[in-house]
């Protein structure tokens, strides 16, 4: 659990963000991003806080929010999974892939598991083709993924912690 | 930078890195440290090279020797016998998949031998983190000469006479479109560089902006000079971290040296460019809906007109040019339009990138003139397919474009002819499918796509893609009737005629395509309830083969399900009933012995 202390630092973080912002016209998606980036997901607190900063309606922030899928609102595992589904990879099996994981985690794809280790999504083609098929788990890149490779990936993270 | 005798360019591309090109630089780094020559090379981390199927890339400058394939472990090696002795390190160059010959320049490859390189003319060449190297390759020169001996008038006039076409997808003219941005008076104007690549399959404009951040930067301000902007946008996908961190540097580089910002070269011309997020939503790549999206809002389009040239973001006329598009400009003015012109086919000029990916055995990013047939970059430049299996169909233009089968792969490619066979130019995406390929699979796959990405806005796009998807997963359970292909064509016609933007309009493209072209797979899965590639699980079985099982246990080992028995020497027999269809056993058996279908 995150500390009082470190909770009130990550608003301060948000506020100079938000305050450093020469033009503030147009500036909720950036802000956004930043308070995802600092939280790992937008909760309600965070959202209301930014309406009111940014002089927007509530109701309007959460429409923007629903309306991309890089938003979320519920927090993740401390590992995301992205299998990639882009045509490159889904084309060389990877939704073989993404159901072996769903498989061996016991979740389904936008999931997280009961721990909070692991969060398991798909994700629009990350450009690395010729690797096909590719799964992310946080910022590592794995290539050329084959079935058999999907429980190594997940114990690589299992024993870690 | 003359100060160096060698320079070793290593590719730091996204599939490069993946593979481990980082630690590679680092590995070398240490070497030449160790050998005491780091006044006498340089490793440079450079843009892509396209050749992403070889990756991670090493070329040594000035000997033009081409190293692929490179692992960390091998930087030891290369430097002390290629750097410090000047002998090849043999292994690591590409072999001749024919004559089996290794080959050392990059031209000599057939990957890079029928590319012409415009838009990429700087990838895999200079390190785009350096100003100074963008700026050595004539880089911000178009600017100069277009802010000091043109006007506003002759540079619009030149990219018209370029006959440049919008490498988006569309193939609007560009210079017609800076023309009409023009000639709308207002106290502000935008340009926006539309680098919201989401077409799944495509990496160009990425690569591009990973690769030479510069061109993109000064292309911009040639169109601000042109339009009468003072300001740029670049809407870039917030999935693409490396290429924004690459922008960020670039222009704070180029802030620093007045090539941004205020009263660029002394001629009182102002520009300044700004970075903003998408956030995942395919539809922002439509421009209504980019400017929405830039403005913070939703990223839903609206009707046009009015066009953004007449009121764009907050109202104000402004352009929306294509990544491609704008890394096209600098050499346009460099070399002339008459030069661009002569490149590719009379209605369009020049090259296109394609991210070409797939069933085909050299994957990676080619830039090609406008006009090669398919058949040379599927085969010429891609190496053919994978594993030597037959080709089937090549789908261009993402989830708005078609199937392509081989009998016209003949075809020159420009914009009219891909939509003249039912598919289109789209953002350059080009993906290979194989013999394993399901088409009804792959149609499913799109129309999924589409359906999470429709925005919502209007009916036939949201509730026709979700009907269109519903009859797909019905066919490839099994449960489909021919009634049910009927009604995909007519759903399908509706929501092309009925939907605001492009997406609903195109979207189901993919569907109609495979439909055309492949009416006799679709017949397959809803008569016989077939499936004759062996994707859809519901409609095809594996089975044992008992002229050719040798009894060698290996598939009864591999079974997850544990469904295969049988004695050792003895012919295997699979149960059907506990089969999950994995294909475990038939990737394992080295005798043939087991079929699917």
């Amino acid at each position: 659990m995150e500390s009082k202390c470190d909770t009130q630092e990550k608003f301060k973080q948000l506020q100079k963000f938000i305050d450093s912002m020469e033009d503030r016209r147009g500036a909720l998606i950036a802000v956004l991003h930043k308070a995802q980036h600092l939280y790992g997901y937008l909760s309600n607190d965070v959202i209301f806080y930014i309406a009111e900063k940014l002089e927007i309606p509530s109701a309007k922030v959460f429409g923007v929010i629903s309306f991309y899928s890089y938003f979320t609102t519920e927090p993740r595992g401390k590992y995301v999974i992205n299998v990639c589904l882009g045509t490159a990879c889904f084309v060389r099996g990877a939704d073989a892939i993404m159901r072996e994981f769903e498989k061996i985690l016991n979740i389904k794809a936008g999931e997280t598991t009961e721990d909070k280790k692991f969060t398991l999504s798909g994700l629009r083609c990350i450009g690395a083709c010729g690797l096909a098929p590719v799964v992310m788990v946080n910022d590592k890149v794995y290539g050329r993924v084959e079935l058999n490779q999907v429980k190594t990936i997940i114990e690589e993270y299992q024993e870690e912690a | 930078m003359s100060n160096f005798r060698m320079h070793l360019l290593v590719c730091g591309g996204t599939g490069c890195t993946a593979s481990d090109s980082l630690e590679l630089v680092k590995m070398l780094k240490e070497s030449i440290k160790k050998h005491e020559i780091t006044n006498e090379v340089e490793v440079v981390v450079t843009g892509c090279f396209g050749f992403c199927e070889k990756g991670p890339i090493l070329k040594v400058y000035p000997d033009n020797v081409f190293y692929i394939t490179v692992k960390p472990e091998d930087a030891e090696e290369i430097i002390t016998e290629h750097v410090i002795k000047g002998r090849k390190v043999e292994r690591l160059l590409y072999v001749e998949p024919n004559t089996k010959k290794r080959l050392e320049g990059q031209k000599s490859i057939p990957f890079y031998k029928k590319q012409i390189r415009i838009a990429l003319r700087n990838c895999g060449f200079i390190n785009p983190e350096d100003i100074n190297e963008y700026i050595a390759a004539d880089g911000y020169q178009a600017l100069a000469k277009c802010l000091t001996e043109m006007s506003p008038d002759e540079v619009i006039d030149t990219v018209v006479q370029s006959g440049l076409r919008g490498r988006g997808g569309g193939g609007y003219p560009t210079g017609l479109k800076w023309k009409y941005t023009r000639q709308n008076q207002s106290d502000e104007k935008y340009i926006i560089c539309n680098a919201d690549e989401g077409d799944p399959g495509a990496f160009m404009d990425r690569s591009i902006l990973e690769g030479d951040p510069h061109s993109v930067l000064e292309a911009m301000a040639i169109a601000g000079y042109a339009i009468g902007a003072q300001y740029g946008y670049i809407y870039i996908r917030a999935e693409y971290p490396l290429a924004i961190s690459r922008l960020e540097i670039a222009i704070k580089q180029a802030r620093k040296l007045g090539l941004l910002g205020e009263d660029i070269f002394s001629t009182g011309f102002n520009f300044n460019i700004g970075l903003r997020y998408g956030a995942g939503a395919f539809v922002c790549g439509e421009e209504t809906a980019l400017i929405h999206s830039v403005e913070g809002k939703r990223g839903e389009p609206s009707s046009k007109p009015p066009f953004p040239a007449q009121r764009g973001v907050w109202d104000k006329p402004s352009c929306v040019n294509n990544v491609e598009t704008f890394a096209n400009i600098p050499p346009i003015f460099l070399k002339g339009p008459a030069w661009f012109k002569k490149i590719g086919t009379e209605k369009s000029p020049g090259t296109k990138v394609f991210a070409l990916a797939g069933k085909v055995n050299n994957v990676g990013l080619v830039e090609v003139p406008m006009g090669i047939t398919l058949r040379e970059v599927i085969f010429d430049i891609g190496g053919g397919i994978k594993n030597n299996k037959r080709f089937k169909a090549v789908q261009t233009g993402g989830p708005s474009g078609g199937c392509i089968t081989s009998e016209n792969l003949d075809i020159p490619i420009d914009y009219e002819s891909l939509s003249s066979i039912g598919s289109m130019m789209g953002s350059g995406g080009m993906i290979v499918m194989d013999e394993d390929n399901c088409m009804v699979d792959i149609a499913k796959f799109y129309i999924e796509f589409t359906k999470d990405e429709s925005c919502g806005k209007c009916t036939p796009c949201r509730i026709g893609n979700t009907r269109m998807l519903e009859i797909l997963e019905k066919i490839t359970k099994g449960n489909g009737t021919e009634q049910d292909l009927k009604d995909l064509v007519e759903l399908g016609d509706v929501i092309k005629d009925t939907s605001l933007c492009g997406l609903g309009q195109t979207s189901p493209n993919p569907v109609l395509s495979t439909l055309h072209y492949f009416q006799d797979e679709y017949l397959a899965h809803v008569r016989d309830k077939h499936c004759p590639a062996g994707v859809c699980q519901a409609l095809f079985s594996f089975r044992i083969l008992p002229e050719k099982c040798v009894g060698c246990t290996a598939c009864a080992r591999i079974c997850p399900a544990h469904c295969i028995e049988g004695e050792r020497k003895k012919v295997h027999v699979i149960d059907q009933s506990r089969c999950i269809k994995c294909g475990a056993c038939y990737n394992t058996c080295k005798f043939n012995a087991i079929e699917k279908g």
